[in-house]
């Protein structure tokens, strides 16, 4: 298997003031193309400063950060929005969908981004939407949508330009056991059907048995490797 | 292509936002509704005044005063100087021979006004025949001309419309007589038309004036004023001041177009100013409102850019709104609104405000330009947000 996100020696250091954070010291991790893997570890612990460094919304302090090929850590941040465009899909805990935008208008966001046509944006928001068991519901608000329905939506989002990687930070934390399930039970299947590369931030340890591998945090360092089942 | 694309994307997103935060949006709304409102009111009745007295007078006429004098009150001329100035060279002659030439003097009276009830000043004008002549606009209306030797006098229209008493059949106390209205007179709408004319003779020995205030002259054509003028002004018999008459009538409203001009700066510096901070307001406060939804959009990959165009333009479109509803408005109250002000020597001159097309638009281009630096510094600031840090808002 090929190494699609590989870090080195990364550390992020907050500085406010005279007082410096040190989130993440010295961390390597690499991630495999295909990989389902869950992000663990307690509150504070640097999971999410991990996945944004990941996922190309932030910068670290020091180290290297390769992902498919490309080092990431020294791109400007124009370029880093390009190339989030064009290689990340991004989940997050509370949806994060426009609310005064319906569900295939939301999808198509990122397609926006992109040089298609109309008539090909049209198509893919709507496979997409397919894909994550929506399309009756494309012409909904959020509003008008259950917690559960809406990350569909956002997950319709992150796959619809096709993306290298999707990075999910607790997908499931505001929705209910079952609806939580179905959710990860879909991850599940854009991984082993679609090949999609996954990383999850989650803190329930029944969402990261949906993984294929699972890796703990604790105060900004990996603590075990290995695989979840 | 992409880039306007997305911005447009953007913008509408923003503007379908605006109905959930309508209060904050109604700030920018009025704030731009008013100034622009006050801005070209204020303006439009400066238009107004100015295009009263622009109409008024012709290039081929020249009106002489005592040197000195810069208004007809405070001329004075005997008949004998008057004779010499008609036979000055450039004189039209009338049909019958004689120079086109009115001597004329120029009076006050107090009338009550009609709209407060207290005294203000009407210009009393007294005018021979060929004042007439030589001014074809002037045109009895209703009722008669009056006769010479009767105390009889006409009103202009605006005259009539300002001040309470000068209907026809009124009986008018001027200075100690008694005169009678015997017909209403129209001059083009110009600043004659706020005065009272009375025949020159009956004048002359009702007020025990022997000479004129000013004379009139119609010249062969424009362009012998400047022979006529040097002749006069190089007369060792005469002192006097010669202008052509359309110069002399817009130099008296230089003074008040002035006036106005200092006071829409002020005014609109001041009312700019305030709506430039409330429409930063609004917008810091809608970019804060949607720090998360910005973020998410930066997460995707819209760039910086299109974030800070589409909330200037956003900021452009609600500003533009208001200053639409503000021309419209002060069209719709102001354009038309005839008002009097004091004019030449104190005397009351009615004019109406003038809503101009020039005005409306300057009214929407001032709305833009407060839209675009209320939008801009909010925009900066959405655009420079973190996202991983912007996003943690959530
Ligand atoms: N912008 C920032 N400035 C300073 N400190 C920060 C900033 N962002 C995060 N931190 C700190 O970094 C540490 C790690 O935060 P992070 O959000 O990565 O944790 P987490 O593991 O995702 O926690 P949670 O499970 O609560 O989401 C925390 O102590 C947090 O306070
Ligand atoms: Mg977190």
């Amino acid at each position: 298997m090929t190494t699609l996100v590989s870090i080195r020696g990364v550390a992020k250091r907050y500085t406010r003031g005279k007082q410096t954070v040190d989130v993440l010291q010295a961390l390597d991790l690499d991630i495999a193309s295909g990989d389902f893997l869950a992000l663990m570890g307690p509150s504070g612990s640097g999971k999410t400063t991990l996945l944004n460094l990941i996922g190309g919304l932030d910068k670290p302090s020091a180290g290297e950060i390769v992902v498919d090929g490309k080092r990431i850590d020294q791109l400007s941040s124009g370029q880093l929005a390009k190339w989030r465009a064009r290689h990340v899909g991004f989940v997050f805990q509370f949806y994060n969908l426009l609310p005064v935008l319906s569900a295939e208008a939301n999808v198509e966001l990122p397609l926006l981004l992109t040089s298609l046509s109309k008539a090909q944006r049209k198509k893919n928001v709507a496979a997409a939407l397919a894909v994550v068991g929506l399309a009756d519901r494309a012409t909904h608000k959020p509003s008008e949508l259950s917690g559960g329905q809406q990350q569909r939506v956002a997950i319709a989002r992150a796959l619809v330009a096709d993306p290298t990687l999707l990075v999910c930070d607790e997908p499931t934390g505001d929705l209910d056991r079952k609806t939580a399930d179905e959710i990860l039970t879909l991850l599940q299947q854009l991984n082993r059907n679609h090949g999609k590369t996954i990383v999850m931030v989650t803190h329930d340890a029944k969402a990261a048995e949906y993984a294929t591998h699972r890796l703990d945090m604790d105060k900004g360092a990996l603590v075990t490797s290995g695989d979840s089942h | 292509m992409k880039f306007l694309a997305q911005m447009f994307k953007l913008i509408s997103i923003n503007l379908k936002s605006v109905p959930a935060r309508w209060g904050a949006t109604l700030v920018i709304v009025v704030g731009l509704a008013g100034v622009v409102g006050v801005v070209t009111a204020l303006q439009s009745m400066s238009a107004g005044m100015v295009a009263t007295l622009r109409a008024t007078g012709s290039a081929d006429r020249a009106i002489v005063l005592r040197g000195g004098s810069n208004s007809e009150l405070s001329s004075f001329f005997t008949r004998d100087q008057a004779i010499v100035i008609e036979q000055a060279p450039g004189v039209a002659k009338g049909e019958d021979g004689k120079p086109l030439a009115s001597g004329e003097l120029s009076l006050i009276a107090e009338r009550p006004l009609r709209r407060s009830n207290t005294d203000s000043n009407v210009s009393l004008r007294g005018i021979g025949p060929a004042g007439f002549t030589i001014r074809p606009e002037l045109q009895i209306v209703e009722g008669r001309s009056f006769k010479p030797g009767l105390q009889e006098l006409i009103v202009g229209l605006k005259a009539r419309e300002q001040f309470i008493g000068l209907d026809i059949g009124s009986a008018v106390q001027i200075r100690g007589s008694l005169w009678t209205v015997v017909g209403v007179f129209a001059s083009n709408g110009d600043a004659h038309e706020s005065e009272v004319l009375v025949d020159i003779e009956t004048a002359q020995s009702a007020f025990r004036r022997n000479g004129y205030s000013s004379l009139l002259v119609k010249l062969d054509d424009p362009s012998a004023f400047q022979a006529f003028k040097d002749s006069l002004t190089t007369d060792p018999r005469l002192q006097v001041d010669v202008q052509n008459e359309v110069e002399y009538f817009s130099s008296q409203s230089r003074s008040f177009t002035k006036t106005i001009g200092v006071l829409v700066s002020v005014v609109g510096v001041i009312m700019g100013l305030g709506a430039i901070f409330a429409a930063l307001n609004t917008m810091y406060s809608a970019v804060a409102a949607r720090t998360v939804e910005i973020a998410t959009l930066r997460a995707l990959g819209f760039g910086g850019g299109v974030v800070i165009a589409a909330t200037v333009m956003e900021a452009m479109v609600l500003a533009l709104i208001g200053g639409l509803i503000g021309a419209v408005g002060a069209y719709a109250f102001f354009n038309g609104y005839t008002v009097s002000t004091l004019g030449a020597g104190f005397t009351q001159v009615a004019f109406s405000f003038r809503v101009t097309p020039t005005l409306l638009i300057n009214g929407l281009v001032l709305s833009l330009f407060v839209g675009f630096l209320g939008g801009f510094f909010p925009a900066l600031r959405a655009a420079r947000m973190q996202i991983a840090v912007a996003l943690r808002a959530a």
